[in-house]
């Protein structure tokens, strides 16, 4: 598969000359695995670029979908990417069969029931579950009509049933693993960035509608702004040698590979989602978080190897809001679009992804046919937060040419921290990283290389 | 002691080795396989998985200690784009007996091939592009979509486990186009005239036929078998099955037929009727785009003899239905 940084601005060049319209169908199919995030940031958009608000019904809609999409989450803990988690921080991960056996059959495919009833929520609504077609500018294409909300009430409530029970069981056998919980603790893997994440009117976590909030590395709101004006609060930063940009709090200037207050440097993701949030939205998510905030010390937290924990808590308010919206009345509603189209020329989207916030910038000509995209998904929002973690890690690796055993296989664990999706399935050791050492002169030194994936 | 049973002494019948490959995907492909939820526990039970790099860690190259023929099936989605791709795809073929296209993009080439739509920038302009699995080695069958269809996927597995699998050369879904599955058939009128093209977005579509509404839908010259999956949440037709049986070339069909149908007589009203389509090329190709020879009618390299390799095979379905065909008559 492509390099990661690469993947955003290729789908970038396709979309130019595609009307703007056909972006929810088009967009998923171009990206990896956040394919339902990118269907609705592009929804998302479509709303701004055509000027218009949708409906009670299709809000709803809409959050039941990408609530489900959160709540698979939770499901894959168990099934595929998440295994290392249960079965302890370094353990080699096998396939499917064999986690199941980890974790016993029966509690694999309770995940596996989990995942199928909230994947058909997305085929029911948005026609796929792998790369979602629905969604249009001011609603929806499809409603919901009462004989379907037994089926979607239930899908919520085995799914409630299930996301409690998960995090009970991470703090059962992660959080009661000392090695795990210690290296949770370990201060090496702790990081002093600013966060940044949607929030609703009440400040509340959100992933659907809501202004995206940055809080600087102590808490304190550092600023608020609508989607629309996200150029003027993330810059991108170009250093030398790396593949992409780095994003970062574009008022505080590039501050370079620092952590503590004054830095420019910010992440997204499930973390950050409760850190720039005053609290989550349903009433057990808040328990919980208040919980990990408890036991981990105090808001915000920098504690990175949490983001799994973060991630439990996040499928589990979008299980309480599902079962919220499966009882609403106006859920079944034939009120689903707005209608009442005014093209602006551009129109920005942004959603919460399980990976962290993604934003979506088209800019049309008068026909409504994209003339530039820009697409910032959670990878390249947490590339400043990656580069200055690895280098925190490298300086205990690494001494001149001299590097420990182990770096490429530390690296790994910190890039799936922020994208449970990298390498999950490789045995340590296996990972395709190489390490280069660099002289003051920019002469290669050193170089260690991994097994090339494919 | 002779042995009077000897059947008991032979080892237990080895399971069949399987690969799982994608070259340049999105994964969507993977996770249509473990879509089949719990029927997959018993196909993997059944099956030796020797390369499923999203679910198990293994690398291509080691298939290299392999006897030719060795695996089964390699099942391979994604498309060609470089030459790690057409690496992979030949050990692969080399190792395996049967190979299977899985998804549009091994089939037909992908989304990714509507940046050769335009030349002035991009990866056509560097001279990159994406192909499909069959320009890079022959393909025993194809199964389209994207992704596939759950229930077309648990078909084909389900064939292969009992070898009960078509002639080779066989595409994996029904040969029909999909208006002849599509719960708005009834309604599409005998005699259609489309007098103005609208977008989706434009209009609140009622629940009868997309094109007699004047919204473009492929509907006419795409294979069924999705359990028209866009249309039942109210979205025209956009492809990802690629043709129908006794269809050559995705968007040259289409034209034709959608040229038969518009309302107008004189120039100037078929004129105005016509400005009402935007990027015909990407409705029409936005999935096999590759495939659909787009060169050859821009004038440049032919790549006739790319077109599914497996027609050429003699007992192939779609070609015979192809020398079947009677050119259909323009509708007036």
């Amino acid at each position: 598969m492509p390099p990661l940084l690469s993947r955003a601005d290729r789908t970038e060049r396709v979309l130019i000359g595609r009307p703007a319209e056909e972006m929810p169908r088009i967009a998923p199919n171009l990206c990896g695995p956040s394919r339902i995030s990118h269907n609705m940031a592009a929804v998302k958009a479509l709303d701004d670029l055509y000027g218009v608000e949708p409906p009670p019904a299709a809000r709803l809609i809409r959050e039941l979908e990408f609530n489900a999409v959160h709540i698979e989450e939770v499901s894959r803990f168990f099934l595929d990417i998440f295994g290392s988690t249960i079965a302890g921080p370094d353990a080699a991960l096998p396939h499917i069969p064999g986690i199941l056996g980890r974790v016993g059959k029966d509690i694999g495919l309770k995940a596996i029931n989990v995942r199928k009833k909230n994947r058909r929520i997305m085929i029911h609504l948005f026609g796929k579950a792998s790369h979602p077609e629905g969604g249009l500018p001011g609603g929806v294409s499809r409603g919901v009509v009462e004989q379907d909300r037994d089926w979607i009430r239930e899908a919520a409530a085995e799914s409630l049933e299930f996301a409690q029970f998960a995090i009970e069981r991470f703090k059962d056998t992660v959080l009661a693993d000392k090695t795990y919980f210690n290296a949770m603790m370990d201060d090496a893997d702790r990081l002093r960035t600013c966060s940044m994440a949607m929030v609703d009117e009440r400040n509340e976590a959100a992933v659907l509608d809501g202004l995206l909030r940055i809080v600087d590395p102590d808490g304190k709101e550092y600023a608020e702004f609508s989607p629309g004006d996200y150029a003027r609060y993330i810059g991108e930063w170009q250093e030398s040698g790396s593949a992409g940009s780095f994003t970062y709090v574009k008022p505080l200037g590039w501050k370079g590979m620092t952590e503590g207050q004054g830095t420019s440097i910010y992440c997204v993701g499930a973390l950050a989602r409760l850190n720039a949030a005053d609290a989550m939205q349903t009433s057990l998510a808040r328990k919980e978080a208040d919980f990990m905030i408890a036991t981990l010390g105090s808001r915000p937290v920098h504690r990175i190897p949490a983001n799994h924990w973060a991630r439990l808590i996040g499928g589990l308010q979008a299980a309480e809001r599902n079962a919220i919206i499966a009882a609403d009345p106006l859920l079944t509603s034939k009120d689903i679009r707005n209608m009442n189209l005014r093209l602006k020329g551009r129109g920005v989207g942004a959603v919460e992804s399980p990976n962290g916030t993604l934003f979506h910038d088209y800019e049309t000509d008068e026909r409504g046919i994209i003339t530039k995209a820009k697409i910032i998904g959670p990878d390249r929002n947490n590339a400043a937060a990656l580069g200055l973690y690895i280098q925190k890690i490298a300086d205990a690796f690494i001494s001149g040419t001299d590097v420990k055993e182990g770096f490429p296989d530390r690296v790994v664990k910190i890039l799936q921290l922020y994208d449970p999706g990298i390498f999950y399935h490789l045995a340590p050791g296996k990972a395709p990283l190489s390490v280069v050492i660099r002289n003051s002169r920019g002469e290669v030194v050193r170089e260690i290389n991994q097994q090339p994936a494919r | 002691m002779s042995s009077q049973f000897p059947w008991k002494n032979r080892p237990a019948p080895e399971k069949p080795k399987t690969a799982i490959y994608c070259l340049k995907g999105c994964g969507g492909c993977d996770e249509a396989i473990i879509d089949l939820n719990e029927a997959i526990l018993e196909v993997v039970d059944k099956v030796d998985v020797v390369l499923w790099p999203m679910e198990v860690d293994s690398r291509y190259e080691a298939l290299e200690s392999l006897k030719e023929g060795e695996i089964a099936l390699s099942i391979i989605h994604g498309a060609v784009c470089d030459p790690e791709d057409e690496k992979a795809a030949r050990l692969l073929r080399a190792k395996s007996r049967l190979v299977l296209a899985f998804g549009a993009c091994a089939c037909f080439g992908g989304m990714t091939g509507l940046e050769e739509l335009r030349s002035d920038q991009g990866h056509a302009a560097r001279g990159e592009r994406t192909y499909p699995l069959s320009k890079a080695i022959k393909v025993d069958y194809a199964l389209p979509g994207c992704p596939p269809a759950a229930s077309l996927v648990a078909e084909a597995i389900g064939a292969f486990m009992d070898n009960q699998l078509p002639p080779r050369g066989a595409t994996l879904a029904p040969g029909k186009a999909l208006c002849s599955a599509c719960p708005r058939n009834r309604s599409k009128p005998a005699r259609m005239e489309i007098t103005r093209f609208r977008r989706i977005h434009e209009i609140e579509a009622d629940d009868s036929c997309f094109l007699a509404q004047g919204v473009l839908c492929l509907g006419p010259v795409i294979r069924s078998g999705c359990g028209e999956a866009c249309i039942r949440i109210n979205l025209p037709c956009r492809g990802c099955f690629g043709p129908a049986e006794g269809v050559d070339n995705t968007g040259l069909n289409f034209v034709s037929g959608l040229a038969s149908l518009i309302g107008a007589e004189t120039d100037e009203e078929i004129k105005e009727v016509l400005e009402g389509i935007v990027d015909l090329p990407g409705y029409c190709y936005r999935y096999s785009s590759p495939r659909a020879g787009l060169e050859a009618i821009q004038g440049g390299k032919d790549h006739a003899e790319d077109r599914h390799q497996t027609d050429r095979q003699n007992d192939h379905p779609d070609r015979r239905a192809r020398e079947d065909r009677t050119v259909p008559r323009r509708r007036r």
